[in-house]
């Protein structure tokens, strides 16, 4: 039915515009909440949208519907917007064919809401197991999505892509000291997706943080775990790699095609095409074919994300990274991000520091200039190093840095890379002089 | 559509069922640079269903509006899979109403013309400002159609408005990037983002002087909140503390939050008041149908009350305070802020700066967020205090701090009051949430101020 009215809607756009393109989307995903450990809620989630773009006198026109019957007006709001859209400065793709990223289970949807709720309780059981007063939040998720695509140059495509993912929270309460411990894993696989280790994981952040420790006020070295370097470091390297930054000149990386920015340990992809990733695709939201993208290949910059109008823009080639944020407008963005895993253990970090931090998570670190590459906030999660021992959790801590300034020269890079919330696989960054503030210091 | 949600609301076997039904549209425009980069219209229709049996609940939410009957019926079988403590909904009265929105110039209607060639002219100011490298300028109007209904009789329509907007310059030297903003919101009232030349030429002056200023040495300073900067405070580090779903099933949380208890001096006041007029986190009735009401979270220094939904009231024996919201049809509704705000008192700013021997003065907002224990978040602005004078422009700071102790530590509050109407709320994935928040200048002692 979907793809009659995406048809319906081509043509009907086409009577009144040079080009038109037609992207819709659909999604089923059901949710089983656990709250303080007891299940509260199972919450099922349908949708479905079609989003119009147009040239229509050389200008771009776009629009957007959801749910039921609202289809009737695109064309006109797309006319509409289009009277004051930008140029028309590039051209829909004529794709057919594209290499079959793996990225649908068919058993994902056959799992029985019964056995999500077990895992939920085998979940919150061995975290429990470990200690005893610790109130989780779980949410688990699966579904289904479609996608289809057609425009006004004959290209034709689409796929159905399926989901599965889980994630903890928990919060342990002690006078007025709060602990948030959390971890989550996303798959289009759910037999991909290891319970026992992420259970594993949160107990370790719990064994870690049952003691406190303090720094003191001035620069240390920090070592980013997996979570934190998608804490803190990871949205201005994504802010910097985009091609409209990069095109209007606010990106820090703009003239730095092919010159050394980074350590050269340091190498850094983009790949849409990651077996049952969730955040890849054979083709992008505008019918580009997906790749697997160098970044930064030994720490120089080779590459950054487009999508069909920005690259346009750019004079070169849309890199398959054209992504619609709630279906809606295309605009360069991430697939998947991989750092290569480097050569040290995380042990040899910890034992290689005399005084330093672990840094998991840090809260309002998207809140700086991170634009100009600017990290920090406050460490929510982050553990004190004292002569190559882990001593404890530290609390009343921020950190501030500047990623172009860290990962010039890093230490080390961690040998044992893992998938952090489904579209970031990194391993461990050993970094040092990062700039710690203190209360009471 | 009236008989069809009556229809579809008998014959089950639930505890409580209600249904939400929504039609939006919303106009956004996305300017970077000189390029307008995206302007769009989109049109959103659906709805969802939620049904309580025995204490848990089961929630659907669709874009197709056929088969309510169904759904429902959905519903209840979802929320039999679970098997919490069976418990009552806090009792509130049928209501039926319509509720109209009333705006002297609302953006909605205003033709997509006049918006460019307003936003057009802000973006040419900031363009032309020496060192400008880019801009940014984010626009969105929004009206939404809500139904309500629900099991014991309810049946609410409500037009909602909202209006959003954010202006950024970027300003660029050598290698040194920095930037400026403003963001501005209003109930769908248009006449907000007129006539802003003159804050349009301050942001991209600001975003300049920026290139040159000195970064704050990282410390303890006492602090001066602007009266944006203090509201986001009294949203982020106290307002989530007081959403009942956080304290709720956790034993060691109510304690902390016992009534009763005391969290800062005779002069700090907070409330949360969603019956304010014309303000973005205003309403007359919540999505659970409950009617809003003004709720004193902190009465002179003392925790007076909190947030709640019909459930936390229930299970807290507290009283249902209107604050359960969902950000459209996709969501269940959850325990949510309306318009948050400190209360003035009688010290003015000169006092305040007066006897400051080394301060930082922060100014306007960036971001914030909290962990309910420790806040943080971010001056758009900020000026060292020097001998109770104003001193030189600083580069952006981030503040950070435990609640408890910070609400202590402020020591004089202001009496110029100011609502805050920019940026939008965050929780449990429902973003942007139409809030406001104020509060005049306050002054805290030993607080934590990061730089480099």
């Amino acid at each position: 039915m979907q793809q009659n009215l995406s048809l319906e809607v081509l043509r009907s756009a086409r009577r009144k515009a040079e080009e038109a393109e037609v992207f819709s989307a659909s999604a089923r995903a059901t949710t089983v909440q656990f709250e303080a450990n007891e299940l509260k809620q199972v919450q099922s989630r349908e949708s479905s949208s079609i989003a119009l773009r147009i040239f229509r006198e050389g200008k771009i026109g776009s629009a957007i519907a959801s749910g039921g019957g609202g289809w009737e007006a695109l064309v006109d709001m797309a006319v509409e917007t289009s009277q004051f859209g930008g140029p028309a400065n590039f051209q829909f793709p004529s794709f057919h064919d594209h290499s079959k990223v793996r990225i649908f289970d068919p058993k994902v949807e056959k799992i029985a809401m019964e056995r999500i709720v077990e895992i939920g309780k085998e979940l919150i059981a061995k975290v429990k197991g470990h200690t005893g007063d610790i109130l989780c939040d779980v949410q688990i998720t699966k579904g289904t999505s479609s996608v289809s695509l057609i425009n006004s140059q004959g290209g034709e495509g689409g796929y159905d892509k399926s989901f599965f993912s889980l994630g903890l929270e928990g919060i342990l309460v002690r006078d007025t000291d709060i602990l948030w411990v959390e971890d989550s894993e996303s798959s289009c696989r759910s037999d991909l997706i290891g319970i026992d280790e992420l259970a594993d994981r949160v107990i370790w952040q719990l064994e870690m943080a049952r003691k406190k420790a303090t720094v003191p006020t001035k620069l240390l070295p920090i070592i980013f775990t997996p979570h934190g370097v998608a804490s803190a470091l990871l949205s201005p390297l994504v802010l910097a790699f985009n091609g409209k930054a990069v095109v209007e000149g606010a990106s820090p990386l703009k003239d730095k095609l092919r010159e050394q920015v980074f350590d050269k340990k340091l190498s850094l992809w983009d790949d849409a095409t990651v077996a049952y990733g969730v955040g890849s695709y054979p083709f992008d939201d505008e019918g580009v074919p997906s790749q697997r993208l160098p970044l930064v290949v030994n720490g120089v910059v080779t590459s950054f994300l487009y999508d069909l109008q920005t690259a346009a823009l750019a004079g070169t080639k849309s890199t398959g990274n054209g992504r619609r944020a709630g279906g809606g407008f295309p605009s360069p963005a991430i697939s998947s991000l991989v750092l290569e895993k480097g050569e040290m253990s995380f042990q040899v970090m910890v034992k290689d520091m005399k005084e330093g931090l672990i840094v998991e998570e840090v809260m309002g670190a998207e809140q700086g200039n991170i634009l100009g590459g600017d990290f920090g906030g406050n460490v929510l999660l982050g553990y004190k190093v004292e002569n190559g021992e882990i001593v404890g959790r530290v609390k009343d801590t921020m950190i501030a840095g500047n990623v172009y300034q860290v990962l010039k020269e890093l230490p080390g890079i961690g040998q044992e890379a893992r998938w952090v919330g489904g579209t970031l696989r990194t391993p461990p960054l050993y970094c040092s002089g990062v700039s710690v503030t203190t209360k009471g210091n | 559509m009236r008989d069809l949600i009556g229809e579809a609301l008998k014959g089950h076997d639930a505890d409580y069922v209600e249904i939400h039904f929504e039609e939006s549209q919303a106009t956004s425009f996305v300017y970077r640079g000189q390029r307008l980069e995206e302007i769009s219209r989109a049109r959103s229709i659906g709805g969802n269903v939620r049904a309580l049996v025995k204490g848990s609940w089961g929630f659907v939410s669709f874009n197709q509006l056929d088969g309510l009957k169904e759904k429902v019926a959905v519903a209840v079988k979802e929320a039999k899979l679970a098997s919490r403590e069976p418990f009552k909904l806090f009792r509130t009265e049928p209501v039926a109403d319509t509720v109209e929105s009333q705006l002297k110039k609302d953006a909605t209607t205003i033709p997509l013309a006049t918006k460019k060639e307003l936003l057009d002219s802000y973006n040419d100011i900031m363009l032309s400002s020496p060192k400008i490298q880019s801009t940014r300028i984010n626009y969105r109007d929004m009206k939404r159609r809500t139904t309500f209904a629900n099991s014991e009789g309810s049946y609410i329509e409500q037009i909602k408005t909202d209006l959003t907007a954010r202006l950024t310059a970027i300003a660029r030297e050598d290698n040194e990037i920095q930037q400026a903003g403003l963001s501005l919101g209003s109930n769908g009232e248009f006449s907000v983002v007129e006539g802003l030349d003159e804050k349009a030429r301050g942001i991209a002056r600001r975003a300049a002087a920026l290139l040159s200023a000195p970064q704050v040495k990282a410390g303890e300073y006492t602090v001066i909140l602007d009266p944006v900067l203090a509201g986001v405070f009294a949203h982020e580090a106290f307002g989530h503390l007081s959403e009942s779903d956080h304290v709720y099933q956790n034993e060691n949380l109510r304690q902390i939050m016992v009534l009763g208890k005391r969290f800062g001096g005779k002069h700090l006041n907070i409330v949360d008041d969603p019956t304010m007029p014309s303000l973005r986190g205003s309403y007359k009735y919540d999505d659970e149908g409950t009617p809003a009401r003004k709720a004193y979270l902190i009465r002179e220094g003392v925790l007076e009350g909190r947030l709640h939904s019909r459930e936390t009231a229930a299970k807290m024996g507290e009283t249902a305070t209107g604050n359960a919201r969902a950000i459209n049809y996709h969501f269940p509704p959850i325990v949510r802020m309306s318009n948050t705000l400190i209360e003035p008192g009688s010290i003015s700013f000169e006092q305040m700066l007066g006897d400051i021997e080394e301060g930082v003065y922060v100014k306007d907002w960036y971001g914030g967020t909290t962990s309910l224990e420790m806040f943080t978040f971010s001056a758009g602005e900020a000026y060292m205090i020097r001998r109770g004078k104003l001193a030189e422009l600083l580069r952006p700071v981030v503040l950070t701090g435990n609640v408890f102790t910070t609400l202590e530590n402020i020591d004089a509050i202001g009496d110029d009051l100011e609502m805050n109407q920019g940026g939008g709320c965050g929780k449990a994935g429902q973003y942007p949430l139409p809030v406001s928040d104020g509060s005049p200048h306050i002054r805290i002692r030993h607080c934590v101020v990061g730089g480099r």
